[in-house]
């Protein structure tokens, strides 16, 4: 995690009131929301596919993605483009805020608590002022198999 | 690596040079006294040596320098080609390759050749001796009283014949002697660069001290090189002037007479030069005839594909724009906005056959490989076969063209080891003895087809039908009720193999089956058509390209999906009382035939099911002899559409081949009729 400049540069989305991180290294943009093709017999936090200055991009509901209730898409419902290395990939988020340098220092691993499943899409939980933001890790984020497990192990 | 950005540069003129040696040394192997041939070989093999060793990679310098002796010396004519030699110089093109493709997946293109290299050294050895004696005959030639004025007195055959073709073909022989400064510190490098512009402005025929002494920086301050050329000796000089570090420059004219005088010092020479000469006579045609291609060749660029694919993306997008353009302006009415944006539409057409065919690669870059290949796999089998390519030039998609080699490859291989018979066998029943594979590519209406015959044995009906029966594809019965083309089909069922023996040139029967389904993905259809002891022909219909495709679009809820035109026999709206059950399906009674149902609804999981209508729209398609039927809400309409790949994200979508851009910007998914139909 540690980088040369002392911090990581990150984009603040929320999700269920929380407040999640995103490296702005990976993000392509931020869009609005707008029509999204089903396609069907994919994954279900899958969403579809939209068009995206030509390119087709596939859109995952980051809210089904990590088990959240769904909730209605409304004006601040925001796409975060990710840019990962051979592909683009659209994230629904419930707002998308500002971009904040968070210092390597305030970063902490991912809290063990009894009773909680192990989260691997979290790479660690920074402090920054009376913030609590989650830093996201994409990879392991669009990954199916893990998502199955967890599906799995809720059942 | 300080180099990297020639790299690309290096990578793809390398690519470039092995295809030149490739195709030229299979010239040679047939016409082995090819002067031009012999020369084009060494040019493309030394440029890849000086690109290799400017760029570091020595492996790759010193495999290409061992050739280069041995070359030479062919061209030299101290060696005799043979097929021994071919054969050493082709695995070394073959390691070559290897190395090319090791450095462009980011290696060092080291590699262990230490095999390869001792043949090289074996052959250049083992005439090493006869070269010797050679040099010894040539001296009587020299004469001396001319020794002061030029350097090159003993010139030999190749050499002068080179010249005489120059003299034919009104250019210029000059004697350049060039003096470098005395504190030049890399003289190799100067040299190199003096060879460059040299080459630039003409062609080297000899170098005193020779070129390779004069790499290796076994020389004093000046050398003398023997240069054709159609520049004055001013401008010779002037551009030789613009490298570095070079002292003086003396170009002389090398008159062609001085050369005669030499030539009849040894008179047995003279003889066999002019036997020589009056047969580039007949070439220099061919030599102007290339020149000509050269030239159209230099007025092309290298664009990187990605900026096509980008161009492409751009475009698209301006088709869209243009799509609302046109509605709003329908809507408004207003004649003068109905005029410009008419306008636009015909530019915007006209852009997109130009943008469509840039994209157009000619077929060649896939027929190239085919000559070796086949020579090898003649070897192995024991056959002798005569391979014809017609149609290089037509051109196909790029996406096409990069899909297309491998079935081609099995489909020559097959040709091979099943259709052309043993030589004996060829004698026996009165055939020459040397088999005929024909390449054949050309261009009729929206598809290219591709045929690949033999004039071999044929195929034997009665033979495919047994091993179908016995492999369980056909019943008996069946198998007696089909027709000659649709027993041949069923060579390209999987789990079926013809020849007596399995070998490992065709395989197991699996390689017609691949072929099929890849060419089949790419939207084309293969059949084949044979005639017993007369041989075979195997038919491949593509289409021209993939990037479009005519669809027709169909509604199923809220959702609107196309299929691909080229899979559809007809759509039908029928009541829903023909419906019929078989087998706990869905069948119609389709022009006498029973065609089984799908429900696209069901299929794709579309939510919000619509009444049911008392009609149902259908769509019949096809893939081979099988048909279904798709159930849909609405038919939308025809229409041409860019095919659009979902990413690498999502991958392989079951029964989606990929997604389009409409005219209002939303994403429709293309159906994979193929995967619908078991």
């Amino acid at each position: 995690m540690d980088n040369e400049q002392g911090f990581i540069q990150s984009i603040v989305v929320e999700l269920e009131n929380e407040e999640y991180a995103i490296p702005v290294e990976f993000i392509g943009g931020i869009e609005r929301i707008q029509q999204i093709t089903r396609v069907p017999k994919t994954t279900s936090f899958i969403k579809g596919v939209i068009n995206l200055r030509g390119v087709i991009t596939p859109i995952i509901d980051l809210r089904e993605r990590f088990g959240l209730s769904p909730k209605e898409h409304n004006d601040s419902t925001r796409i975060i483009i990710a840019e990962m290395e051979s592909f683009n990939v659209g994230f629904i988020v419930d707002a998308a805020y500002d971009v904040v340098n968070i210092p390597n220092e305030a970063i902490e691993p991912n809290p063990k608590v009894i009773g909680t499943k192990d989260i691997d899409y979290i790479d660690g939980v920074a402090k920054v002022g009376n913030r609590l933001l989650m830093l996201l890790n994409l990879e392991r984020t669009l990954s199916h198999d893990n998502y199955q497990i967890e599906r799995d192990q809720d059942d | 690596m300080q180099n990297n950005e020639y790299l690309d540069v290096f990578i793809e003129e390398s690519k470039e040079h092995l295809q030149s040696l490739n195709d030229q040394l299979l010239i040679l192997e047939n016409d082995s006294e090819n002067l031009d041939t012999i020369s084009e070989i060494f040019r493309s093999a030394h440029t890849l040596k000086g690109m290799a060793a400017t760029m570091g990679f020595n492996d790759l310098a010193n495999l290409t320098h061992k050739m280069e002796n041995i070359l030479d010396a062919i061209r030299n004519d101290q060696l005799k080609i043979h097929t021994h030699i071919i054969d050493v110089l082709f695995s070394a093109v073959d390691h070559l390759e290897d190395m090319v493709v090791d450095i462009a997946e980011g290696g060092n293109g080291a590699k262990d050749v230490i095999d390869v290299i001792e043949q090289l050294n074996v052959i250049e050895n083992g005439e090493e001796t006869k070269s010797v004696s050679d040099k010894t005959e040539q001296l009587p030639t020299t004469e001396p009283s001319l020794a002061g004025e030029n350097h090159f007195h003993a010139l030999n055959e190749f050499e002068l014949t080179v010249l005489e073709q120059a003299y034919e073909k009104s250019f210029h022989t000059y004697e350049v002697k060039v003096s470098l400064n005395e504190n030049c510190l890399l003289k190799a490098a100067r040299v190199y660069m003096v060879f460059e512009v040299l080459e630039q402005i003409g062609e080297v025929v000899k170098a005193d001290p020779t070129i390779q002494d004069l790499e290796e920086e076994n020389f004093e301050l000046s050398f003398h090189v023997l240069l054709i050329s159609q520049e004055s000796p001013e401008n010779i000089e002037k551009r030789i002037l613009k490298v570095s570090e070079i002292e003086h420059i003396d170009v002389r004219s090398y008159t062609i007479q001085t050369k005669k005088a030499n030539n009849e010092m040894g008179e047995e020479k003279s003889t066999s030069t002019n036997e020589v000469t009056t047969n580039n006579e007949a070439q220099s045609s061919d030599d102007e005839k290339n020149k000509q291609k050269k030239n159209v060749v230099t007025k092309t660029i290298r664009v990187n594909i990605n900026r096509l694919d980008g161009l492409m993306n751009l475009f698209e997008e301006l088709v869209i724009d243009r799509g609302r353009l046109e509605q709003i302006s329908g809507e408004l009415n207003h004649s003068e906005l109905n005029e410009t944006v008419e306008r636009m539409t015909r530019i915007t057409g006209d852009l997109q056959t130009l943008i469509l065919n840039m994209r157009m690669v000619p077929i060649e870059q896939v027929f190239n490989r085919f000559p070796r290949m086949v020579r090898q796999l003649s070897k192995d089998l024991g056959k002798k076969i005569n391979l014809e390519i017609i149609g290089a030039e037509t051109e196909l998609d790029r996406t096409v063209i990069d899909e297309i080699g491998d079935p081609l490859v099995h489909l020559i291989r097959n040709g091979l080891d099943h259709g052309i018979e043993m030589p004996e066998v060829r004698k026996a029943n009165g055939k020459p003895e040397e088999g005929n594979l024909t390449l054949k590519a050309y261009h009729s209406g929206n598809h290219v087809f591709i045929e690949i015959s033999d004039d071999g044995a044929g195929i034997k009906r009665e033979n495919i039908l047994k091993k179908a029966i016995a492999n369980h594809i056909v019943t008996e019965e069946e198998g007696q009720a089909l027709s000659d083309k649709e027993v041949y089909q069923l060579m390209m069922a999987s789990g079926f193999s013809t020849a007596e023996q399995i070998s490992d040139i065709s395989g197991r029967g699996v390689g017609l089956d691949v072929v099929k389904n890849t060419i089949e993905s790419l939207g084309g259809s293969i059949s084949i058509s044979s005639e017993e002891g007369a041989g075979s022909t195997f038919s491949v219909q593509l289409p021209l390209t993939l990037s479009i495709i005519t669809v027709l679009l169909v509604e199923v809820g809220d959702e609107k999906y196309a299929v691909p035109l080229s899979s559809i026999i007809e759509t039908a709206v029928i009541p829903r009382s023909e419906i019929y059950n078989a087998h706990n399906k869905q069948v119609i009674d389709f022009r006498g035939k029973v065609v089984p149902l799908i429900s696209l609804k069901e299929v794709f999981n579309v939510p919000e099911a619509s009444d049911e209508d008392e009609f149902l729209s259908i769509v019949i398609i096809r893939k081979g002899d099988k048909m279904a039927g798709l159930i849909v809400d609405t038919f939308i309409g025809q229409q041409e559409i860019v095919l659009k790949s979902l990413g690498d994200y999502l991958g392989e979508v079951f029964a989606i081949s990929g997604a389009t851009i409409l005219g209002d910007g939303q994403v429709a998914l293309i159906i994979d009729t193929n995967a619908l139909i078991n």
